[in-house]
Order: C-alpha cells, then structure tokens, then sequence
C-alpha cells in the first residue's frame, strides 16, 4: 500500500509540474503576440543598442567557422558584416552570436539575436516558427565523378552504379525520378566517398555545396554535374513578425545585388574552398531572386 | 613538409583560446559547485524535517531536477524565461543557476543519505547531554556525515564537471565547442586534427577532475582516524 501511494504522489507532482511548464509556455506565446501589436521598431531599438546581433556558425567552414586567431570567417560573416555596415554605418558594429544548427529557431524567438546568417535552409516546417528574407544562396544535388570516366549527365548513369547517403535527398530523387539507376547506398559521408574512391560505383550523388569542398581536395575528382533536383534555397531569418527587419534585408539584399556582393562573398569565401572549376551561378543568388 | 597533424594546436591563438574555453568550462562547474553544495546542505537538513509538508516540497524539487533533463533546463531557463517574462540573462549566467539547482538537488539527496545513515543513538545519545537542536546537528551528526557524503559529493561535482559541455546548446563557448571549432576548421587539410585537439581536451578535463579525487581520498584518510 505505502508504494502505490509513494508512486501516486510521484505521479501527481509530475502532472502539475507538466502544467505548469505548459502554463509557462502558453503564456510565453500570447505575450509574444502581445508584442507584435505593441512592437517597438526593431531597427530603431538596433540603432540605439549600436550593434546588430547576427546568429553565426562557428564551426562550419566555409560558411561559419572560427579562424586560427579566433576571429569569425567565412561567406555567411562576410555577409553579415556588410549587413553591419549598412545599417549602422561601420562593419565592426556587429556582434556575433555563435549558434548551434539545433538551436537557431530559439535563439530568435527568444531575441537573443537580431539575425540568423547560418546556413539557414527555408523549410515549411521553420518558416511557421521564423521569418524568412529573400534567399541568398542555394543547394540542390550535385555528382561527382573521377576525372578519367566524367560524369555529365544523368543520362550516363542508366545501368550504372550511383553511390549515394542513406537518408539524404539524393536518395529520395534517384529512387524517385531515376528507378533504372543502381543505388549503393552508405549510412557516413566517409564510407560513401571511400566506395568512390575504390570504384564501387561509377559517381557518388550529394548535396552539391559538400561535394565542391570535397572534391576541392581530393585531385583526380571533379563535380560533373553540378546542380539536379530540386533547389532548396538559404536565407537570412528574422523573429516571427519581426517585418521592419525584414523588409530592410530584403531592400538590402536587392541593392547588394546591383554590385554584385555576393559574388564577391563568394569570391572571398566559398571560392578557396570549392576551386576554380566551380560555377559560381551553382551556389549564389544575387538580389534575392532565384533567376 | 610532413603536415604533423599536433601543430594544429600551435597555429595562431589556438591554445590561448582552448584555455580560455576552460576557463569558462571550469568556472560554471565550481561556482556551481561551490553554490549548490551550500544551498544542498541546508536541504538535506529539510529532508530530515518531520513536516510532510517541506518533505514534500524537497521531494518533489530533487525529482524534478532528477526526471527533467539538464539541457531541458538550460533552455527553459535560457529561452523561455526571457520571452514569459522580459528578462535577459547571459549564457555564463543561467549556466550556473541551472547547474547550482541541480547541484542543490542531488546534493541534498547525498546529505539526507548520509545524515539517515547515522545510527539513531547519535541523536539520542547527542539529545541526553543536553544539546540544543542546532548543538546536536553542528557537533554530533553534520560532521560524522560529511565523512560519510564525501565519496558521492565528489562524483557528483566530477559529473558537474563534465555536464557543463551542455552549455554550447545556450551560446556559451567552452572548452569543447572550441575544440570542435578548431577540428572543423582544420579537418579537411589535417584528418587528424580531432585526435590531437579531443586529445588535449582530455588533458585538461584531466586536469580539473583529478584533483578533485585526489582531494576526497586526502579527506577520508585524515578523518579516518
């Protein structure tokens, strides 16, 4: 008897505490809507802080990552400085907020940044949480192939072996679109471009931004096709609701696009680690709009 | 030149960096420690209460912070109390709240253990010489106690230790997150910059915890006798 009670005031306290957690968040989300009436203008409040809080990667070269002297680097911080820049007129005026992938929708809704620039992909399911601006770049599917036997186009490949990540979209679109092509299929990126390397299949399909990378540094490997499928592309977000910001990156993002700015993020960034051989057009969108 | 895969650790400001990482990762974990022992010691002498009432509030407290998982706590603290409430903490700063109430929770487990474990003429026999409430807890059962809570106080605060590497989840960067920023950069030019770097962060996590075992059997010996 004692036990069953013991268990019962165990379960008892964990059913209010559940309440009461869900009682705090309930409250969470009408305030938040509260604000969004009364909301203060985001770019004024910016401008009297002095910095512009942008959510950064810090460990995923070549988009956000940390430099040997620990200042932040790559095509995402270039962005956002210009970002700094532009709105508060000196580029130092940025304060980097460094972000995990798992926990960007929060750090926003929480206004614990301004700003998202971390390799954010625009998904229905983010886009009921945040806001997001134009895009400024894009992944789709990318093959990459040895250099003696290149593969170009998904023509070659019928009755061939294609290796591909168990899980990714490049095995959704070959299962899809491509039933006559033979899958081998790997759980690691490591495994899988280890087969290529041993010639288990005569191309290896990914998303095109890892493959330019890799392909960067193994030689005698070249990305033959460099964009397939369906693109998903990569924006700045802001907090839900938060539209004053988001119309100045959106304004921002087309004025930067008449000069051209993201190709020269791209040249000073992603360019290093993807090679020459590489089309820009396969990664960039200038202006905000997808051409 | 052969790239030997340990001069990742020399390049720039990596060590000075990785230090500070650990500066960061060993000042939550003591300031936690240090919080939490004090306020887990006034609990157990709650849960010793006779009061159903404060023994259910203690109960209830410890198995929250028991059944609630750490990071849960970190982001109930880190991101809902500022959007319910308007209040911002730093990083650093909700890192040692959340990690002190833990601290407080299962350290006041550790003393309840350790004061019920007492025989019960200590109390009697303490009660027969005329000693007050605070007389009896101050010179008869919190001193044989402690000896007996030492060895789990000090696995509790090496866990402190180690958990801490949660705090990446709320922006704070430790010492593991720099170490990961290190590899990242570093991985496709130095394949085997995640031994040296993971290794050094044993190293140093060495370094904070093995002192702390040292510090407990010095302690057991010496109140051995």
């Amino acid at each position: 008897m004692k036990n069953i009670k013991k268990i019962l005031a165990v379960f008892f306290s964990a059913v209010i505490l559940v309440g009461i957690l869900a009682g705090c968040g309930s409250k969470a989300t009408t305030e938040t809507k509260g604000e969004k009436v009364a909301a203060k203008s985001s770019i004024e409040e910016i401008k009297k802080r002095g910095t512009i809080k942008i959510g950064v990667f810090s460990d995923k070269p070549p988009f956000g990552f940390v430099d040997a002297n620990g200042k932040n680097q790559g095509f995402d911080v270039f962005i956002a400085k210009r970002f700094a820049k532009d709105l508060l007129g000196d580029e130092s005026k940025v304060e980097f907020v460094l972000v995990e992938a798992a926990s960007r929708v929060e750090f926003l809704q929480a206004n614990k940044v301004d700003l998202i620039l971390a390799n954010f992909t625009v998904t229905d399911e983010r886009k009921q949480k945040v806001d997001f601006a134009n895009p400024y770049m894009k992944v789709a599917l990318g093959v990459v192939s040895p250099n003696g036997t290149p593969i170009t186009s998904v023509e070659q490949l019928k009755g061939k072996k294609l290796i591909v990540n168990k899980g990714t979209t490049a095995e959704t679109f070959f299962t899809k679109n491509y039933p006559d092509i033979e899958l081998l299929k790997y759980d690691q990126n490591t495994e899988a471009f280890e087969a290529l390397k041993d010639k288990r299949g005569v191309a290896l399909a990914h998303d095109n931004t890892l493959l330019f990378a890799w392909a960067r540094e193994n030689t005698g490997f070249n990305v033959g096709i460099a964009s397939l499928g369906s693109l998903d592309t990569i924006a700045p977000a802001v907090k839900k609701g938060d539209t004053e910001l988001l119309t100045w990156v959106n304004a921002e993002l087309e004025t930067l696009g008449k000069e051209n700015f993201i190709h020269k993020a791209y040249d000073a960034t992603l360019k290093p680690a993807y090679g020459e051989s590489i089309d820009p057009e396969a990664v960039v969108v200038e202006g905000g709009k997808l051409k | 030149m052969q790239n030997l895969g340990v001069n990742v650790l020399f390049e720039g400001t990596t060590i000075q960096r990785l230090l500070e990482g650990l500066l960061v990762t060993a000042g939550i974990a003591f300031l936690s420690i240090i919080i939490g022992s004090l306020l887990g010691i006034g609990m157990g002498l709650l849960r010793t209460s006779q009061s159903k009432t404060i023994q259910f509030i203690c109960r209830l407290y410890l198995e929250v912070f028991r059944i609630i998982p750490i990071l849960v706590w970190l982001f109930i603290v880190y991101f809902g109390v500022p959007s319910a409430l308007d209040i911002h903490l730093d990083g650093e700063i909700v890192a040692v709240i959340v990690f002190s109430l833990w601290g407080a929770a299962e350290m006041g487990d550790i003393v309840r253990g350790a004061l019920e474990s007492l025989p019960k003429h200590q109390i009697e026999s303490g009660k027969a010489i005329g000693l007050s409430f605070w007389g009896l807890y101050r010179y008869v059962l919190i001193p044989q106690a402690v000896r007996r809570m030492l060895p789990g106080a000090i696995n509790l605060s090496t866990r402190m230790v180690k958990t801490t590497s949660l705090v990446v989840m709320i922006g704070v960067i430790d010492v593991v997150k720099i170490g990961q920023q290190i590899i990242e950069r570093s991985v496709i030019k130095v394949p085997t910059a995640s031994f040296w770097v993971y290794g050094l962060i044993f190293i140093l996590y060495f370094i904070i915890c093995y002192p702390l075992s040292k510090l407990s059997k010095k302690l057991e010996a010496k109140w051995e006798n």
